[in-house]
């Protein structure tokens, strides 16, 4: 189960993608995440098509557009790509949806590719421009710094076994607090 | 010590008619009229090309960083492309020096992308094999690799082998896109694919042809691409045309042949 911490930054990543989607007019918004382990880019937020069945899917870092970017770091826009096998296909038989057009930003944190941000199909008039490729990149620093700091929180409590146990100690402590204030009112507090 | 004010541009906000530059002196732009790049070899620094591509044509040679021992080595391997980047460059030079020599040495695969030494390793030896030009359309984010591929950059720029790299579309620092030593190359956003544009406010030096490109596509076919990658093999191209004529012209004369070739310089009445 997420921690609330974890939830909070998921959220926060969701609503990332979930504004790039209403800015662009587009069919989908996703934030991959670069697992160096596995050398995979896993879904991590997911707005429009294949919200709900993507999160946590991953496959190989140089697949399709999104390895591209994360390959070579630079920001990119494609069309056509009806009919081309480069945009992962067992992603679009998962969602039976294969976009037409995509714009691509690679999620950078220092010196570190920590993942990719897309959106599919933007409008045609949200994305004429190369222009548009830098309102996407100010999204991509959002989503860079969420990433960030979530990594170096997994990268605490895989340090600390302790600190999950202690947070959700924490947490149901405070819900046990505010329960009690419906209750019977404010309590004096330390 | 403050670094001078250089801006982390990466694609060109006015029009080019604002951003008129003119000169007092002058030498002539290179008439490039009939120029194939004939001779001239060029190395397309990437994911690799794919062999075959009616965009691309002939590869004169393929090459690959490969980890052995823990260090990367260049060895040479079979034609391929691992994501299809490497091919949408090729093409694009191809298009514009249809009879220069294009060789390719992947640097970008499966578990490189946390490898920052295997892009110097790969930029080292394309230098030492004195390729006439190299194409970077990538950076590398990483401080620590800063001087190495400064140092690199420098022994290309003496060498007579000319760096044509990407400007990063980000705002970050990344690198060797930011050394005087190569040629930097940012977007402009007109659909003019032989346009040129000096940029007199760097470190960006150069805007290209980056928008709604149409590119070289892994399987055979072509697709309409936009960023910074694209422009820089347009300015490549460009290279291999100068030099296919003047064939020992240096670094320092390339960049400005580029110069005098630029539509937005101007001699000064």
């Amino acid at each position: 189960m997420n921690s609330e911490f974890e939830a909070d930054h998921d959220a926060l990543l969701q609503s990332i993608v979930d504004v790039a989607l209403a800015i662009y007019c587009a069919e989908a918004s996703s934030i991959f995440l670069y697992d160096t382990e596995r050398d995979e880019l896993v879904f991590r937020a997911v707005s429009g098509q294949g919200q709900g069945q993507l999160v946590g899917r991953g496959f190989p870092s140089t697949q399709g557009i999104a390895g591209w970017v994360l390959s070579s770091r630079q920001a990119m826009i494609v069309d056509d790509l009806t009919g081309s096998d480069i945009f992962a296909k067992d992603i679009a038989e998962a969602t039976e949806y294969v976009p037409r057009s995509l714009m691509a930003v690679p999620l950078l944190h220092d010196d570190e590719a920590l993942g990719v941000l897309e959106v599919l199909d933007p409008h045609p008039q949200a994305r004429a421009a190369i222009a548009e490729l830098e309102l996407l990149v100010m999204f991509a620093r959002q989503a860079s710094v969420a990433l960030r700091v979530i990594r170096n929180y997994a990268h605490a409590v895989r340090d600390d076994p302790n600190a999950r146990r202690r947070e959700e100690t924490r947490r149901l402590l405070s819900a046990l607090t505010d329960l009690m204030e419906e209750d019977s009112g404010p309590l004096p507090r330390r | 010590m403050a670094a001078l004010d250089l801006a982390l541009t990466w694609r060109l906000k006015d029009r080019p008619d604002d951003l008129g530059v003119t000169t007092t002196w002058w030498s002539h732009a290179p008439d490039l009229a009939g120029a194939t790049g004939r001779g001239v070899r060029v190395c397309v620094l990437d994911s690799g090309i794919e062999p075959g591509h009616p965009s691309v044509g002939p590869i004169q040679g393929s090459y690959a960083v490969e980890i052995e021992n823990g260090e990367p080595i260049v060895r040479e391997t079979q034609a391929k492309d691992v994501c299809g980047h490497g091919t949408a460059c090729a093409g694009i030079i191809r298009k514009i020096a249809p009879e220069c020599e294009l060789y390719s040495v992947r640097v970008l695969g499966p578990g490189f992308a946390g490898r920052g030494n295997v892009f110097v390793e790969g930029l080292r030896w394309a230098v030492e094999q004195g390729f006439d030009v190299i194409n970077l359309s990538l950076s590398t984010t990483r401080k620590q690799l800063a001087d190495e591929l400064r140092a690199v950059s420098d022994d290309a720029f003496f060498r007579r082998s000319v760096i044509v790299a990407s400007a990063h579309n980000l705002p970050v620092e990344s690198y060797p896109w930011r050394f005087s030593s190569v040629i930097s190359v940012g977007s402009h956003a007109e659909e003019d694919p032989a346009l040129l544009i000096y940029n007199p406010r760097p470190p960006v030096e150069f805007f290209a042809h980056g928008s709604d490109v149409e590119v070289a596509w892994p399987g055979g076919g072509r697709r309409r691409c936009t960023g910074n990658s694209f422009a820089t093999p347009h300015v490549t191209g460009l290279c291999a045309l100068v030099l296919s004529g003047c064939p020992r012209l240096t670094t320092f004369q390339v960049k400005n042949a580029l110069y005098m070739y630029a539509r937005n310089v101007r001699r000064e009445p």
